[in-house]
């Protein structure tokens, strides 16, 4: 039992990270833009296979370093080009241009890469056992994984609240006429949001890349699941992005290693007038369980776990 | 004027496109609707080129009946509503014959829709041939005169890897996890059923149920099957599933026994080496290469040479074969009239044997391997996916001892 309790808490901590690298990005951009961005888990794609393609041809450690920047660049551009032109159409006009964003870029995907999961490896500097808990083993790498992700949420914090673009960056959250007045590039600060946002999906693409799997529908199956993060964490908070990462990744993780059903809390005969609801166990129904959560929150708390404003 | 150019150049496009609806009119196409895209797009991919690649033989002797065979995809996305939208699709381009695998949810719809477009639609009726989807239920109590299927159903399966687990009494404990859909839902079942009667000493520690092609972290599931104490695992995981199935085993170091059904698909191999579990992951399939005839190893190194990938679908060559030869016996290319032909057709299997398509209910009765993952062995020819490690056949079933009764009450034309 402890350790299931130990290695749940450990896979769903990592996957929380996970979900935090792509949801800080996207609470970040919907926050300052207003902008809903479909198109957030195809930069995670983008940075797996990226990742891919140039650990294959030059090693693992340069395409940790450059993917992310090539998806971040990408990002810029689709702000600078695409974005900021369909800005003044509304916000209807951009959710529909990232929604559509998501599809080509998963297209652009299968054309160069094949639909096919490609070969994407854990470097063989870090495919070893990390430590060995009640005869488990856990590897090197996710441990790994965990280190990147501690490390870019602590300078993520550390740029905000330290540095003068985090300043400007969180005064244009609220403000962002006022930040223009004080002679600010307001339209640059949203492209480097967007492109910085963009690089931290794309990282945590390159490192999960190799873990889980690098396809073509992998954006699509996290997509879902990073709105959920941002709902429950409150629009426009970093803190409640992290929080609601990490409630989820555990969440997840625990139930599905719960077979407790309705049947056992309440009895077989009156779970049985439930029809199959009664017997269906909590690991069964894990994956819908964000999502309830997701439409309690919009329910009874719309600001977010966190947020300071209404969804 | 100008409503006169649009109609007459909409009349000019609609002459064009009937024109080269009859310039096509000529191949006999063949509908092949599985997952394109998505969690299954792995296998799907993979089976297209198989019938492309059988397509082309048949082509290369002279098509059936002189037409020559044309393979057209459809991306069903391994759901039953879009799945019938492309067949729905392929019959409005004049297709007859539909061919399908992966997801017997998919199957069930499928079946259901090409029965009744042929009660509707008589002289026109379409043919469904099914070479992957395994659920039971599909040649008995839903059994079609329209549907032929060949691979074993998943009962046929579990049968054979029971009684292959009889003779290892060092398997104490068995942990199931299947796809929470119909077809996993009947592998648990009947693994339960038939554990209890040929191994009653065997205890199920677990028993799981999972989203289909949804998991990308099987993290949890594995420290819930190490908790459990298993020595053994059953699944009937396919495409995605048993492959992060297997990864996340090997990340954890779980070291039980596997017994699947299909570990040797994309990803498969990758993730048993690193398991590191030599000939402890077992399936069950209808053929080995590294053990059959020497026609069909030579039609596998020509199938690996082409496409790089391994020639997983022994009866989809079945299924091919036996369809050219129908159709060229029956001389015509019609379905019903291919139909008839197929019904109690005994051939020589692809990995040898001799199968029979069962007129009862339409499911064809072959050998079956129960093979394990490991290091090539001398003389063994195949690796799989660059791993150096290959299939080894551990056991073989012959077809007449996978006959089981089926309660299909067919319904003929």
């Amino acid at each position: 039992m402890l350790e299931l309790i130990t290695f749940s808490t450990l896979n769903g901590l990592l996957y929380g990270m996970l979900l935090f690298m792509m949801a800080s990005g996207l609470t970040l951009i919907f926050s300052m833009m207003g902008v809903l961005n479909f198109a957030h888990a195809s930069f995670y794609m983008l940075g797996a296979y990226f990742g891919f393609e140039i650990s294959r041809r030059i090693g693992f450690w340069p395409g940790f370093v450059v993917a992310p920047l090539l998806v971040g660049a990408v990002g810029a551009l689709v702000e600078r080009y695409g974005l900021r032109r369909v800005h003044r159409y509304g916000h209807v006009a951009e959710l529909l241009f990232t929604f559509g964003l998501a599809f080509v870029l998963e297209e652009l995907v299968n054309m160069f890469w094949g639909k096919l999961p490609v070969d994407y490896r854990v470097p063989p500097s870090l495919d070893f056992v990390a430590f060995r808990l009640f005869d488990t083993t856990y590897p090197a790498y996710r441990m790994f994984m965990l280190l990147v992700a501690v490390a870019m949420f602590a300078f993520l914090i550390a740029v905000l609240t330290r540095s003068r673009v985090g300043l400007i960056i969180q005064a244009a959250l609220t403000h962002p006429d006022m930040v223009a007045m004080l002679g600010h590039n307001v339209p640059r600060i949203f492209m480097l949001v967007f492109g910085v946002g963009a690089a931290l999906a794309g990282l945590a693409g390159v490192i999960a890349g190799p873990a889980l799997v690098t396809q073509p529908s992998m954006a699509a199956l996290l997509g879902p699941i990073l709105f959920v993060v941002i709902v429950v964490g409150g629009l426009g908070s970093l803190a409640g992005a992290f929080v609601a990462s990490l409630l989820i990744g555990l969440v997840q993780t625990f139930a599905v290693a719960i077979n407790v059903s309705l049947a056992d809390v309440v009895g077989a005969e009156a779970a049985a007038r439930l029809g199959d609801l009664g017997t269906v166990t909590v690991a069964q129904i894990a994956p819908v369980i964000p999502y309830l959560l997701l439409v309690l929150v919009l329910i009874f708390r719309p600001k977010g776990l966190m947020g300071t404003r209404e969804t | 004027m100008r409503s006169l150019v649009i109609a007459a150049s909409l009349a000019l496009g609609a002459a064009a496109a009937f024109g080269a609806s009859l310039a096509q009119a000529d191949n006999l196409k063949i509908g092949y609707i599985d997952p394109l895209s998505g969690g299954g797009a792995s296998v799907g991919e993979v089976g297209l080129k198989h019938f492309q690649f059988l397509a082309d033989e048949i082509n290369a002797k002279g098509g059936v009946n002189g037409q020559q065979i044309e393979i057209v995809p459809f991306d069903g996305k391994t759901n039953p509503q879009e799945s019938l939208i492309q067949a729905q699709k392929a019959i409005d381009q004049g297709i007859r014959f539909i061919t399908q695998g992966n997801g017997s949810s998919v199957a069930g719809a499928l079946l259901d829709f090409v029965a009744k477009y042929n009660d509707r639609n008589p002289g026109k009726e379409v043919l469904y041939f099914n070479y992957a989807a395994v659920d039971p239920v599909l040649t008995n109590d839903k059994c079609s005169f329209w549907h032929f299927r060949w691979d074993a159903n998943s009962d046929i399966k579990m049968a054979a890897l029971t009684n292959f687990l009889k003779q290892r009494p060092a398997v104490k404990k068995i942990y199931l996890i299947n796809q929470d859909y119909s077809f996993g839902q009947s592998v648990r079942t009947q693994a339960r059923a038939m554990l209890k009667e040929k191994r009653p000493d065997i205890e199920i520690v677990g028993d799981e149920l999972h989203p289909l092609l949804k998991i990308t972290d099987f993290s949890p599931y594995i420290a819930k099957i190490k908790a459990s104490g298993a020595d053994t695992v059953i699944t009937g995981n396919w495409g995605q599933d048993i492959a992060l199935l297997l990864k996340a085993a090997a990340d954890a170091g779980l070291q039980t026994d596997f017994y699947t059904y299909y570990a040797g698909g994309a990803g498969g191999p990758t993730a048993i080496k690193q398991t590191g579990l030599s000939d402890r992951v077992f399936d069950i399939v209808e053929g080995n290469a590294n053990d059959a005839p020497a026609s069909a190893q030579k039609t596998e190194q020509e199938f690996r040479d082409k496409y790089g990938v391994t020639l997983w679908y022994p009866r989809a060559v079945n299924e091919m074969r036996m369809f050219a030869k129908a159709a060229n016996e029956a001389k015509s290319n019609d379905p019903k009239a291919v139909a008839a032909k197929l019904e109690d057709m005994k051939v020589e299997g692809f990995d040898g044997g001799e199968i029979v398509m069962r007129k009862d209910d339409h499911q064809l009765f072959q050998d079956m391997f129960v093979r394990s993952f490991g290091p090539l062995k001398p003389g063994q020819k195949f690796d799989e996916e660059k791993t150096g490690w290959g299939w080894t056949t551990q056991g073989r079933v012959a077809g007449k001892d996978t006959l089981l009764p089926t309660t299909c009450k067919m319904e003929r034309p």
